[in-house]
């Protein structure tokens, strides 16, 4: 299945909904371990753009391929088992369970009983201390009361932290991250960014959406730019700010990614 | 209450039940007895009851009674309150494994031990597989669909004149004694409550209340939120056919009135009187309707009235059902407090 190809392929999706064209004929291609940025102004299709890629919504037109298989159209949870997750701009945590039982559920999963989960913890063991053990790594610290807290009194930043902490546990290929840093203090995203380096050096592929640019050019190589669902360039963090189009997507932004 | 505003409740644990809840229960006998007594009430007292009833033959049936509404009553909680799917289909599952049971012994001439074993395990397969398609839908829309089954299934039966058309099968085996017919259906209940009860404590019952919490999580976990529903499905299916199939061979006879919308409709009643989301919760609610409708016979017309009296005053005055109630004082307790 590998092999030298790139790990994930969009060519000419288009997700339109009635007569609003959300997404318009965007191509572009990710090779294994790049992190790459997805970068728009609001409105500019960006999260429609990774339903359609990991199966949340069925692109009306064009082809999604993963290791060059076509993956267009298949359902949300089969995508995740092929090892393509994703995180969500608005945290769906599991308010009630307590934060570790949250990851015990994708513990649960076909793809983590098949693998192991994460770093194959979840074969041997049980599934509560693997998950204490992911939490631990995402900065949740395990003799405090936090991971046993109910997720839904958690801050907004241990909840960011825990939709990584989901996508982890099925030990992915590709990690789609929907605007982890939104929201957070920029001392909070400081102790992110490495976070996700470390995270890409253990092998994932990484697509990120983000407004913060600046925090999202300390990772990403590589980054697509959107306006009005179209793609208008792509390439390396200053190619890209420094294009005219997207300078006008922007609306003169000069302030943008402060 | 509201006169003295610098005041307000507040509710602290109990020592004891700190103490109960690790492993060191099992230091004292008193803190064991907190942490059991309750459950083996429950247990001893269900048990109990075909023996100090044992006199009044009419309220040995009432007792069954019971139990039959119980467990069509857990299965609607287990999907109402941990599932997430309003379904009042508890009449079709019960007369699906009704005329199951019904089919299987007098067609095949199966004794009723297997008939009533055969035609819950199949029974919940065929309900769960039947409702299925709907399980795309949410909240009341489920909840609507799913009561056009039973109300189909009558239609069909009477339309078609299949399976014995309105006059239904009688000459159904029974069973060999007063006994086993009341043993056999008080251990389905304990077991299936506590069973189902086990069950949302191990990791698959946690993806199902994830999937009520967040389906999006769930399938984004890669796991299929239609393959758990399914499943809950058939858990349920399991408890509504049990006491299909098992009413079918007490009262000897089955006929379309098995769908009768009774038994979509009275496990919400108990479960609201009994606690929802608890499964034993609804058991304690069926056992104070069933009685009291019973009671209420001597009011005639009035009947309904009074009955529709208490219902309400319980969801006025005890909204959460008597089981969280009862719980929340057995665990905590309250004081008022200067703020």
């Amino acid at each position: 299945m590998s092999g030298t190809g790139p790990i994930l392929e969009l060519r000419n999706v288009s997700m339109h909904f009635g007569g609003i064209r959300a997404v318009e004929n965007v191509s572009f291609r990710v090779e294994p371990g790049e992190v790459v940025g997805i970068i728009g102004p609001n409105g500019s299709g960006k999260t429609t753009l990774i339903n359609c890629i990991t199966g949340f919504l069925k692109p009306t037109r064009g082809k999604v391929l993963f290791h060059g298989r076509d993956i267009t159209g298949m359902p949300a949870h089969k995508v995740a088992q092929l090892g393509i997750t994703r995180t969500f701009q608005i945290m769906r945590p599991y308010h009630s369970l307590p934060a570790y039982k949250n990851l015990v559920v994708p513990l649960c999963s076909p793809r983590a009983r098949r693998t192991g989960g994460w770093r194959g913890g979840g074969r041997h063991g049980d599934r509560d201390t693997v998950a204490l053990d992911i939490l631990e790594e995402l900065g949740f610290e395990r003799d405090s009361r936090v991971p046993f807290q109910a997720a839904g009194t958690l801050p907004t930043g241990y909840l960011k932290r825990l939709e990584l902490g989901r996508c982890l546990a099925l030990s992915p290929e590709v990690l789609i991250c929907d605007e982890v840093f939104s929201g957070l203090s920029a001392s909070e995203i400081a102790s992110l960014v490495p976070l996700i380096r470390r995270i890409n050096e253990q092998g994932l592929t990484i697509l990120m959406i983000e407004h913060r640019l600046r925090e999202l050019f300390q990772v990403a190589r590589r980054v697509v730019a959107l306006s009005y669902g179209e793609k208008i360039t792509e390439g390396p963090p200053e190619e890209v700010t420094a294009h005219p189009k997207v300078r006008e997507a922007y609306l003169g932004s000069e302030e943008e990614g402060c | 209450m509201n006169a003295q505003p610098q005041r307000r409740k507040e509710r602290i644990d109990r020592g004891i039940k700190a103490r109960a809840e690790t492993i060191y229960a099992l230091s004292s006998l008193e803190e064991l007895a907190y942490l059991l007594g309750p459950r083996l009430l429950f247990i001893v007292g269900f048990l109990a009851l075909p023996l100090i009833l044992a006199p009044w033959p009419y309220w040995h049936r009432v007792a069954l009674s019971v139990c039959v509404l119980g467990l069509v009553s857990v299965s609607f909680d287990f999907l109402a309150n941990q599932v997430g799917l309003v379904s009042l289909g508890g009449a079709f599952f019960f007369g699906v494994g009704g005329y199951t049971a019904a089919l299987l012994n007098t067609a095949w001439g199966l004794p009723p031990v297997l008939a009533i074993g055969l035609a819950t395990v199949v029974g919940a397969g065929i309900c769960a597989v039947l409702i299925s398609p709907c399980l795309p839908l949410r909240g009341i829309y489920f909840a609507i669909v799913t009561l056009m089954y039973p109300l189909l299934m009558t239609r069909i039966i009477e339309a078609a004149d299949i399976l014995g058309g309105t006059e239904g099968f009688r000459g159904i085996a029974g069973f060999s004694s007063v006994w086993t017919e009341a043993y056999g259906l008080i251990l389905g209940l304990l077991v299936g409550v506590f069973g189902l009860r086990r069950y949302l404590a191990e990791d698959a019952g946690l993806v199902i209340r994830a999937v009520k919490e967040n389906d999006q999580s769930v399938r984004a976990s890669g796991i299929s939120v239609a393959g758990v529903r399914f499943k809950a499905l058939y858990l349920a299916g399991l408890l509504g056919c049990f006491a299909g199939a098992y009413y079918v061979h007490m009262y000897r006879s089955v006929g379309i009135s098995a769908f009768a919308l009774d038994l979509s409709i009275l496990p919400i009643a108990a479960t609201v009187i009994g606690g929802g989301g608890t499964l034993v919760g609804p058991v304690i609610g069926s056992l104070i309707l069933v009685p009291l409708s019973e009671v209420l016979r001597d009011f005639g017309s009035l009947r309904i009235v009074v009955y529709s009296l208490v219902l309400a005053g319980f969801v006025v005055f005890r909204s959460e059902g008597i089981l969280v109630f009862a719980a929340r004082k057995y665990q905590q307790f309250e004081r008022w407090v200067e703020v």
